[in-house]
């Protein structure tokens, strides 16, 4: 079993999975069952201010999407910080972090952006023996309101003072977690690394609502017939925490900064994929939330046989991996040249290939009369949309061509040499691009 | 063990009234709102999908299973009933697992295919729980048809009719409508009165007079029909059953399957059924399969099926089979009955070991039996007909018989297999060429 041990800004765990500072690690018991299960570390839920803590509603604070079979697919959240007092929590914090030292413990923090309340809150949460902190920039819901979370986050400059801040009154590794709720993602990135932050994470929730009550007409969760929009976070998401990840990843004006992932990790393939792109660890919120704690063992002997698969002796030869080969169309070779296959063996005659391709593509999938399905390679462009609508995976893939062939569509010869749109003939700015 | 159990001879209450009523309930209970959704996300909305050309009647079934999915099952059921007006029934009885089911892709896939069957009563039963009749009739035309015989094909061509403004006189020899509905089929595969309940629902689109007792041949002439209206679809069935041609035929306890399921579908009681402790079934179809597996339900202590051909010559679909199996009918295939034996009343029947060619073997036994149920197919029985093909009445296109402006269609016309789902697509597709006979016509 390969060593899954993960330093992340010098702070150590036994594996890379971390829960997310969220409903699961509000309280002393969940976070103990949590490291009972297995899990590496814990953000604990943000905290706020001393004095009366924040409310939160007493209705609804979940929406949801789902996929085929009730499957969770997207959650959002309209709960706050922390609704605990501060004291109780740190005592809570500093009782598990004596009791489970191998564990990572990290605090998650909000408060108004001036000096000295960042200063106070740190001072009382080094008491604990957590291992760092966590600059909450991120929560796109009620605190935004007032003038915490993503209301900080979407402005770099705030991003920078608040983690100059934490650097200069405590010795505490500093995480910023970014808010995607913004347009370049590498903006408050690269804030947070010149205000001398050792790590960013992300994504935090993205603003969203989940559906609308077609009686109510109200947005769900709904509160008394009203709702407010939310924070959605889930397998849903996915997709656009892993590009974020890439961009800070692969901007040199961050190249090289430890980010740990978040959004949507469900199991050791989605884990595996955010470090593949740059993360050094990951958090995962929602999986544990729809499935319970005991998911991390899934993600555990995942990884472990992902990597004795692959020959890493440790997860830091996972990481980054893919950045690399993260670039710009522009950059993508043209000369490159596949076609649609469709195995007959493990086809099941439903049509959606062909009813996807006929409609909507390229017209290059061809139907006989006995529902045998074949693609039409002069007209295939490769566009994969058959392969993402076959309900049998595998079913579809797609062929290289080999260079020397000809290319039935184009009629063109496949060319070895790798050729981007910038030396493309039909590119108005090809000289200036040379 | 009750004590009647080993009691030999055709009594009544074999078992208790508890009994009987577990027997009797339901075959497939109608689906949970939680299982109908999770059975309709299975659905991949195939292209032009296998089950809508496996379906006689055509019903678009992806998109009635997705309008399940998206939580409109009213909308689902309006998708079924505009093909198939009987949709409640056939959801019932259809045998799916040899027409929609088995042409499933994720039959292909897994070996199991969408619940199609089930998915369609949950639409159905939704919306006539609701107790609407979601179709209205067009302007009069002030041409009238005599629809005769009130089963499936008849009941779905007046409906078509009625629905364009056509005024429908719809006969039928027995005192209710429904046909094999009503009389012909398992008890548990459609509880709680629900064919009389269809009949009683399809008839809310006005304009269709019931005439029930009114028997082709007997009391209506099809002269007099012609005469009387625009046209005339014959949806007659087939009031015949044929007979062994044994010796012994006409002993007592040997009787026509069809009137053992007759009976008991129109029993108040079942308790008072009499049932006979070594009950043997001849036949392969789904009668055959309805009338052992009942007399097992009602406390037959043994019942054979005896089948002349193999098993897969069966016109009982696998699944029949199997049900039957499963409730403890012993099936033998490959032997044709020989003879008849008892004083007065049956006690044994014998037959010969048969090839699929029906060569005799010169192997015989004997069963037996103090009742027989013979379910070896039935026939026209009825004169004064169109011109007939073999032993069904001669149709071409959609129904057209030998006469003019007489239409037929369902089992005692050619073409299509004996089922409901089938009766009622060939009443459908003769009310509209009729009606565009008629509207040609002006």
């Amino acid at each position: 079993m390969a060593d899954l041990t993960s330093t992340f800004i010098g702070i150590k765990s036994p594996n890379p999975f971390w829960l997310a500072s969220a409903p699961p690690t509000d309280k002393e018991y969940n976070v103990r069952r949590a490291f009972e299960a297995g899990w590496g570390g814990v953000v604990w839920k943000t905290l706020g201010e001393a004095g009366p803590p924040v409310v939160n509603v007493n209705g609804p604070r979940y929406g949801a999407i789902w996929g085929a079979d009730r499957r969770l697919l997207g959650l959002n959240n309209i709960e706050l910080i922390t609704d605990r007092p501060l004291e109780v929590n740190l005592e809570e914090m500093k009782r598990v972090k004596r009791d489970w030292p191998d564990r990572a413990l990290i605090a998650s923090l909000m408060v108004p952006v001036n000096e000295d309340a960042w200063k106070d809150i740190l001072h009382r949460v080094e008491d604990t023996g957590c291992d760092g902190v966590e600059l909450n920039f991120g929560c796109p819901h009620g605190m935004s309101e007032r003038g915490m979370g993503s209301a900080v986050g979407q402005v770099p400059e705030y991003v920078g003072q608040v983690a100059h801040w934490c650097k200069k009154h405590s010795d505490l590794p500093v995480i910023v977690k970014l808010t995607p709720n913004i347009t370049d993602i590498r903006k408050p990135a690269q804030a947070a690394k010149e205000g001398g932050a050792d790590a960013v994470s992300l994504i935090n929730t993205i603003n969203s609502i989940t559906s609308v009550d077609l009686d109510l007409f109200s947005p769900e969760p709904t509160i008394d017939g009203q709702g407010a929009h939310g924070g959605y976070c889930g397998p849903a998401v996915k997709p656009i925490a892993l590009n974020m990840v890439a961009e800070i990843a692969r901007d040199p004006a961050t190249a090289g900064l430890p980010i740990s992932g978040i959004g949507g990790v469900t199991t050791w393939r989605d884990a595996a994929e955010f470090m593949a792109l740059g993360a050094g660890n990951v958090q995962v919120c929602t999986a544990a939330m729809t499935y319970g704690f005991k998911v991390v063992q899934e993600m555990i002997s995942g990884l472990s046989q992902y990597m004795d698969e692959k020959g890493f002796a440790s997860v830091d030869q996972l990481v980054g991996r893919a950045v690399p080969n993260v670039v710009n169309w522009q950059d993508l070779n043209l000369n490159y040249v596949a076609k649609a296959k469709i195995n007959q063996a493990d086809c099941i005659k439903c049509g959606r290939c062909y009813a996807a391709c006929e409609d909507t593509s390229h017209q290059a999938i061809a139907m006989s009369e006995d529902r045998v399905f074949t693609v039409k390679d002069d007209e295939c462009v490769a566009c994969n949309l058959c392969v993402n609508v076959c309900p049998v995976e595998g079913c579809i893939t797609m062929e290289q061509m080999p260079a020397g062939e000809i290319d039935p569509r184009t009629g063109k010869v496949v060319q070895a040499e790798y050729a981007n749109w910038t030396t493309h003939p039909n590119n108005p700015g090809k000289c200036a691009a040379e | 063990m009750s004590d009647t159990a080993l009691t030999s001879g055709i009594l009544a209450g074999r078992l208790d009234p508890a009994e009987l009523a577990d027997n009797f309930t339901d075959l497939h209970p109608v689906l949970e709102d939680h299982e109908a959704l999770v059975a309709a996300d299975r659905c991949y909305f195939c292209h032009d999908a296998p089950c809508i050309t496996a379906c006689p009647t055509d019903i678009d079934i992806p998109l009635f299973i997705r309008q399940i999915a998206t939580g409109t099952p009213e909308a689902a059921a309006q998708t079924i009933l505009d093909q198939n007006i009987l949709g409640g029934m056939c959801a019932r009885v259809c045998p799916t697992e040899t027409l929609c089911e088995q042409a499933c892709v994720r039959e292909t896939a897994e070996g199991k295919p969408v619940l199609i069957g089930r998915l369609q009563r949950y639409a159905t039963d939704t919306l006539m729980a609701a107790g609407t009749h979601p179709f209205t009739r067009a302007a009069p035309t002030g041409k009238s048809v005599a629809v005769v015989g009130a089963g499936p094909a008849g009941l779905a061509c007046a409906h078509r009719l009625a629905m364009h403004g056509h005024d429908v006189v719809l006969y039928d020899g027995r005192a209710k409508a429904g046909g094999l509905n009503e009389f012909g089929i398992a008890a548990y595969k459609t509880i709680e009165d629900f064919a009389a309940r269809e009949v009683e629902w399809l008839l809310q689109i006005g304009g269709i007079t019931l005439q029930t007792g009114k028997r082709l041949g007997r009391d209506l002439s099809l002269g007099d029909l012609r005469d009387a209206h625009d046209a005339v679809f014959l949806g007659i069935g087939l009031g015949g059953v044929n007979a062994l041609g044994l010796e012994g035929e006409d002993k007592q306890g040997l009787r026509d399957a069809v009137d053992f399921i007759a009976d008991l579908r129109q029993a108040d009681d079942l308790a008072a059924l009499p049932i006979g402790r070594d009950v043997v079934v001849i036949g392969g179809g789904m009668t055959a399969v309805d009338a052992a597996v009942q007399a097992r339900l009602l406390g037959a202590l043994n019942v054979t099926l005896v089948y002349r051909r193999g098993r897969e010559r069966m016109n009982a679909s696998r699944f029949e089979q199997d049900l039957a199996a499963s409730k403890g009918v012993r099936i033998i295939t490959n032997a044709s009955p020989i003879a008849v034996h008892g004083n007065g009343a049956v006690r044994e029947v014998e037959f010969e070991y048969t090839d699929d060619a029906l060569t005799a073997t010169g192997q015989t036994f004997r069963l037996a039996a103090d009742q027989v149920f013979k379910a070896i197919g039935q026939s026209l029985d009825c004169g004064d007909l169109p011109d007939l093909d073999g032993r069904k009445i001669a149709v071409t296109g959609a129904g057209r018989t030998s006469m003019k402006h007489v239409w037929a269609g369902g089992d005692c016309a050619v073409g299509g297999d004996d089922l409901t789902v089938t009766a009622v697509a060939e009443g459908r597709d003769a009310a509209m060429d009729i009606h565009a006979t008629l509207t040609a016509e002006g």
